[in-house]
């Protein structure tokens, strides 16, 4: 049987699909901030020598890591009801984002601080350094350094899981498509069209990171 | 309360509840044997073949691992549809999950291959191995066992991927708990198993491949 494709309509609907990219990139801008910072808490916390202080941070980072993304959207969706929170579609993706993040950055930080030898830190001791000039110039440019690339996946890794948001029928690329194609019933123009969003969203975003990599880490090797 | 609308989860559940555990482990077992396979010949052409096939094959790659699996599952089983040829939920989840580990696999695989230093297989070769005799006793044990560790990490994050096969309707453990809280009402009970479904399966796989990775790194 052969499939007869109509563009038409699609493109006539391409305005609320673009606010849909909209919503996702939205989203996934906002847990990985909110991620990010919530990370490099867990990360020092996980670095405490006491237990009571880096089990609770091993906990968040362990749940994170072995449970899929689906999963925990439901558990914020669903989950949360029982003790009375009820979320929006939105609210509920991003704190499902929020906690994955938070979760695989913590480890990424955790890894790039601890890659760096500890020889620096008295080595720029004895050149009279104070702990914040040490922080300041010689740790932080070093990890960041590392911990660039490991961010920008995780970055995409967001963009791609927020079309998770379909299924809760969140307002974002892939739950606007549903929506859309729903009234016209032409799902695989409008599905191709998505993924074609989604494929140059995404180039789009590595190709940035590496311009900004080249700029801020050139003379490096 | 006294409503019979929603009934309360009970032991007579449990067999639907497994039922949902092991098209879990099954679906995933499907994708991590065939992407691995496919991931490896590939991973293979591409440590191997010319630049122009080399940007052909990582284009297609490209777009597997750039659009989201969700939409690709929806694409995949709609397409089938349309051109009249609609597959079981199954069969459908199982190749298009299996084409999305092989993106990641190959990427894998192809790292392997190439980490396997020229001067070895020059030196197999001047001990009168074939070609096909570096590939499988110098490349194939020796690439395989430096990405070990990686392999794993794609294997885990299949199983957790596998969740997304619900929106075409394969009943996974997901899809069976969306069904059961819906007539429940237990969503926190029910989603508390399936997490820690996960998270048993998951957890000692990833000890286990962190102490393996620290063993190799020495």
């Amino acid at each position: 049987m052969e499939y007869e494709f109509h563009w038409n309509i699609v493109f006539d609907k391409l305005p609320q699909l673009l606010s849909g990219a909209f919503v996702t990139l939205h989203v996934s801008v906002l847990s990985m901030l909110i991620g990010i910072a919530i990370a490099v808490l867990l990360a020092i916390a996980k670095m405490s020598d006491s237990r009571l202080i880096s089990l609770p941070a091993t906990v968040w980072v362990e749940i994170a890591r072995n449970t899929p993304a689906l999963f925990q959207i439901y558990m914020a969706y669903f989950g949360l009801g029982a003790f009375g929170i009820h979320l929006s579609p939105y609210a509920a993706v991003l704190s499902a984002l929020v906690f994955v993040n938070a979760g695989y950055l913590t480890e990424t930080f955790r890894g790039g601080f601890l890659s760096i030898p500890k020889t620096q830190y008295s080595a720029s001791k004895s050149l009279g350094m104070s702990s914040i000039q040490v922080y300041r110039y010689i740790i932080l440019p070093q990890m960041f350094r590392r911990i660039y690339h490991p961010m920008t996946n995780q970055f995409v890794w967001s963009i791609l899981m927020s079309s998770l948001g379909i299924l809760v029928g969140m307002n974002e690329l892939s739950g606007e498509t549903q929506r859309l194609q729903s009234l016209s019933f032409r799902t695989l123009e409008f599905f191709i069209v998505a993924a074609v969003m989604y494929f140059l969203i995404t180039k789009f975003v590595l190709f940035s990171a590496s311009l900004v990599s080249q700029r801020l880490f050139r003379g490096d090797i | 309360m006294g409503s019979s609308f929603f009934t309360p989860l009970s032991w007579s559940d449990s067999g639907f509840i497994l039922t949902g555990v092991l098209n879990t482990v099954y679906i995933s077992l499907v994708a991590i044997i065939v992407g691995t396979l496919l991931g490896l010949a590939v991973g293979f052409i591409r440590a191997e073949a010319n630049k122009a096939t080399n940007v052909l094959l990582g284009g297609i790659l490209d777009i597997l691992r750039s659009v989201p699996l969700i939409i690709q599952l929806i694409l995949f089983s709609t397409y089938i549809g349309a051109i009249g040829h609609p597959l079981d939920p199954f069969v459908t989840g199982s190749i298009v999950l299996s084409l999305y580990t092989m993106a990641f696999m190959s990427e894998v695989f192809r790292g392997g291959f190439e980490s396997v230093h020229q001067s070895m297989i020059v030196a197999g070769r001047s001990l009168g191995m074939s070609y096909w005799q570096t590939v499988v006793h110098i490349r194939l044990p020796i690439g395989l066992r430096a990405v070990f560790p990686s392999w794993l990490g794609v294997a885990l994050s299949v199983i957790k991927d596998s969740a997304l096969v619900s929106v075409i309707g394969y009943m996974e453990l997901l899809r069976t708990s969306e069904q059961l809280i819906s007539r429940t009402q237990q969503p926190l009970e029910i989603l508390i198993g399936v997490g820690l479904f996960y998270f048993i399966v998951s957890y000692p796989l990833s000890l286990y491949g962190k102490y393996v990775e620290r063993k190799m790194a020495i």
